[in-house]
């Protein structure tokens, strides 16, 4: 039988941060896609924290991952707001039409 | 005396200053006030100079009068000083007299123009620069007046600067007058070479040992004083319009007409005979320098007299008249007959003044129209300016009658122009026999064109259009009194001024202002030349106006038949020798072409094309790579910054550890 172990999870996690960073400059379509993106890649750190929690047990990394979620979430209200904003004034959140910061 | 002196000069100066500087507070009214009062009193001066100095006793014959000094260096010492003998107060009555006069009639004359405060302030700057240049004490202050007349000719031959004609008018006289004045350089470098020393008193001192001294050449011996003479006459040709530097003169009719008459007729063109008159003793040593001068003036009184048979602007028909009047002052000058030269530069200064003014008198009659093809009859229009134009005409042919009151009485030509045939003719030599008979010839020419011009402008019927002709009108007086008093002049001055100038009382008249031993020799020989060659330039005179009077009164259309008989003679003078179109092939085209080498090719494509345009170029080309990684893009951004980050742990975790 195999026993999950430590390496497991990190593969996991590296596997989800990994298409974290490749929805957001792959993704052409939409910001919010790249919202979730940003949220896939601080869950898979999420995992790291709680593994190394659990196997060194240590509580910390644990709490620090309730944080994160906190922060997540604040982060998540307010990515989508703006972008509820933007789509008002702008009318699209097409990727590709957003590029007001081009010289 | 001395303060007199430094008012003629000064006043102008004063004046042009006043003027031009503040020509935008004080308006126009004041403009010509002050100038023409400054002119004024600047000529009244003038005349109590001439006064004294041309009738003082022996020991007051020369003034000069030491401003200070202007530069030293090494053995160079050179002042301004105002050095007023009989020849520059003859210079100083022709130039305030003519100037004031120019400066009157312009109030009249450019009543309607935009900035007369500025042409009232040009034409004072050019009094000052051409008396700066009469009394200069030294070559290099002479050389300063000379220049400062040509810049002042620039300036109001380009007055009108929105004309383009008139701006390459301007260009062509200054371009053509740096030839002269390069030739006129080198003979100042010469003089000073021979002597060490540029002050005229200096030079006349050494002129017996210079003429001894020789400048080696491309390995030959060449005479110094005839070289430097030559170089000195090169530069009077430029000033002066000799044949072969008088292409600019015609062109510099573009300049409004009180321009034309002072600078281009009276004053500033003669400042070339002046100046060979002034360095006398140098060329009455230098015979070769001499016979040069002489052959260049009679060629030129020939050659510039077959143009104004042919010309139909009124006023470029006036402008080759000049140019071939200098002519006969050079070859006097040539001969020796320095006083007959002056004399003949203070009547033509009249005169030609006076037929210029004329000119514009009629030219403002019909609203600025100068083709004489598109003038007639305007004695109606224009009495006045009709009778006086007819003085200007007859003293220009040099009518009157001879030997009555010993030496003859007539018009201020019939004078002067005597002289210097009869000077040419008594000077038995080649050159002077070829001067004399081009002379005869010229003056021939010169009664036919002149009176060709007066039986087209005034007499038959009007050929312009009804419109012009019903706003013709009589000039002002403020015009008519300057003529009034230029033909006064045209009338008397050969009169009055032949004892003085080349009758008996010439010694005492001049002192030692011009070359003595030349001029004493040539105005005995006069005496003694054959009755027929003294009464030969007259004979001339009236039957080139009977030939006119045939030609445009008697049968208006044998000009046509003429033109068409000679056609390639006339098609050759009408179109001035094609001197031009020469100049064109041989110097404007060429050169044009060098510039356009080097600006092209050598400046534009190796200087900028490798140099800053080269490294504007790459740098742009560096930025726009640059800058299309700034897209705006924010996932593009993000996938720099992760790059950057593996990057960065690769570099810690390769080479750190």
């Amino acid at each position: 039988m195999w026993t999950i172990g430590l390496g497991h999870y990190l593969f996991v996690s590296a596997v989800l941060f990994t298409f974290g960073v490749f929805g957001i400059f792959v993704n052409r379509k939409n910001v919010i896609v790249i919202l979730m993106c940003v949220e896939l890649m601080l869950l898979a750190v999420n995992i790291n924290l709680v593994a190394f929690s659990v196997f060194q047990g240590n509580v910390v990394g644990q709490i620090f991952a309730m944080l994160v979620l906190t922060v997540a979430a604040a982060e998540a209200a307010i990515g989508l707001a703006i972008i509820v904003v933007y789509f008002r004034n702008r009318g699209t959140i097409e990727v590709e039409d957003i590029s007001a910061m081009k010289g | 005396m001395d303060l007199a002196i430094k008012l003629i000069v000064f006043l102008p100066l004063v004046a042009a200053a006043v003027t031009g500087l503040f020509c935008r507070v004080i308006g126009d009214k004041p403009a010509q006030v002050v100038t023409c009062a400054a002119l004024l009193i600047a000529a009244a001066l003038s005349i109590f100079v001439f006064v004294r100095i041309g009738f003082g006793p022996e020991d007051g014959k020369m003034f000069v009068v030491r401003l200070f000094s202007w530069f030293t260096s090494g053995t160079v010492d050179v002042a301004w000083s105002l050095r007023v003998d009989t020849l520059t107060a003859v210079m100083l009555v022709v130039v305030t007299g003519v100037s004031s006069m120019v400066h009157v009639y312009s109030v009249g004359y450019m009543a309607e123009d935009t900035s007369i405060p500025r042409f009232m302030a040009y034409l004072s700057l050019f009094t000052f620069f051409m008396l700066m240049l009469v009394t200069a004490d030294n070559l290099v202050q002479l050389f300063f007046g000379w220049e400062g007349v040509g810049l002042a000719s620039y300036l109001l031959i380009g007055f009108w600067y929105d004309k383009p004609s008139a701006n390459a008018a301007a260009m062509k006289a200054f371009i053509v007058n740096r030839v002269g004045d390069f030739g006129f350089a080198l003979g100042i470098f010469a003089v000073w070479m021979l002597t060490g020393s540029v002050g005229f008193n200096d030079i006349f001192a050494k002129a017996h040992d210079m003429s001894t001294m020789h400048f080696m050449f491309l390995g030959k011996e060449v005479p110094a004083l005839e070289t430097a003479c030559l170089l000195l006459f090169v530069g009077a040709m430029g000033k002066s319009a000799q044949l072969g530097l008088h292409t600019w003169l015609p062109d510099a009719m573009e300049g409004p007409t009180p321009v034309s008459a002072l600078i281009h007729a009276a004053t500033m063109v003669t400042a070339g005979v002046f100046m060979v008159c002034r360095l006398s003793p140098l060329f009455e040593l230098a015979p070769v320098a001499s016979q040069v001068v002489t052959l260049v003036g009679a060629a030129t009184a020939f050659f510039a007299a077959t143009i104004g048979l042919t010309q139909f602007d009124i006023k470029r028909v006036i402008a080759y008249s000049t140019c071939s009047q200098l002519g006969y002052m050079f070859f006097a000058a040539g001969v020796g007959a320095y006083s007959a030269a002056m004399f003949h530069l203070m009547t033509h200064a009249f005169f030609k003044a006076l037929l210029f003014l004329g000119s514009g008198s009629v030219i403002h009659c019909l609203h600025h129209e100068q083709d004489m093809r598109k003038m007639g009859g305007v004695k109606e229009k224009a009495p006045q300016t009709f009778i006086l134009m007819w003085i200007g005409t007859l003293a220009l042919a040099g009518i009157g009658v001879p030997m009555i009151f010993g030496h003859g009485i007539g018009f201020a030509g019939f004078h002067s122009k005597d002289a210097i045939l009869e000077g040419a003719f008594a000077a038995h030599s080649t050159v002077g026999q070829i001067a004399y008979w081009l002379g005869i010839a010229g003056a021939f020419m010169t009664a036919f064109y002149s009176t060709r011009l007066m039986f087209m402008t005034f007499y038959g019927k009007y050929r312009g259009d009804h419109h012009t002709w019903d706003h013709a009108h009589e000039s002002p007086m403020v015009m008519l009194i300057p003529l009034y008093v230029l033909a006064t002049g045209a009338v008397l001055a050969g009169f009055v001024a032949y004892p003085w100038f080349v009758g008996g009382d010439w010694e005492n008249f001049w002192g030692h202002a011009i070359a003595v031993h030349a001029t004493e020799h040539i105005l005995h020989a006069m005496h003694e030349i054959p009755e027929w060659a003294g009464l030969l330039p007259l004979v001339m005179g009236v039957s080139g106006i009977a030939l006119s009077y045939v030609y445009y009164i008697a049968r208006p259309d044998l000009p046509a038949k003429t033109a068409a008989m000679f056609r390639p003679i006339y098609t050759f003078f009408y179109n001035k020798w094609y001197f031009d179109e020469l100049y064109e092939a041989v110097f404007v085209q060429p050169a044009l072409a060098i510039g356009r080498l080097f600006w092209k090719k050598g400046d534009g494509a190796i200087i900028d094309g490798l140099g800053p345009d080269n490294i504007a170029a790459r740098s742009l080309n560096f930025a726009g790579v640059l800058s299309r990684f700034q897209s705006g893009y924010l996932y593009q951004y993000a996938f720099m910054m992760l790059l950057g980050v593996a990057a960065l742990v690769t570099y810690f975790v390769v080479m750190v550890r």
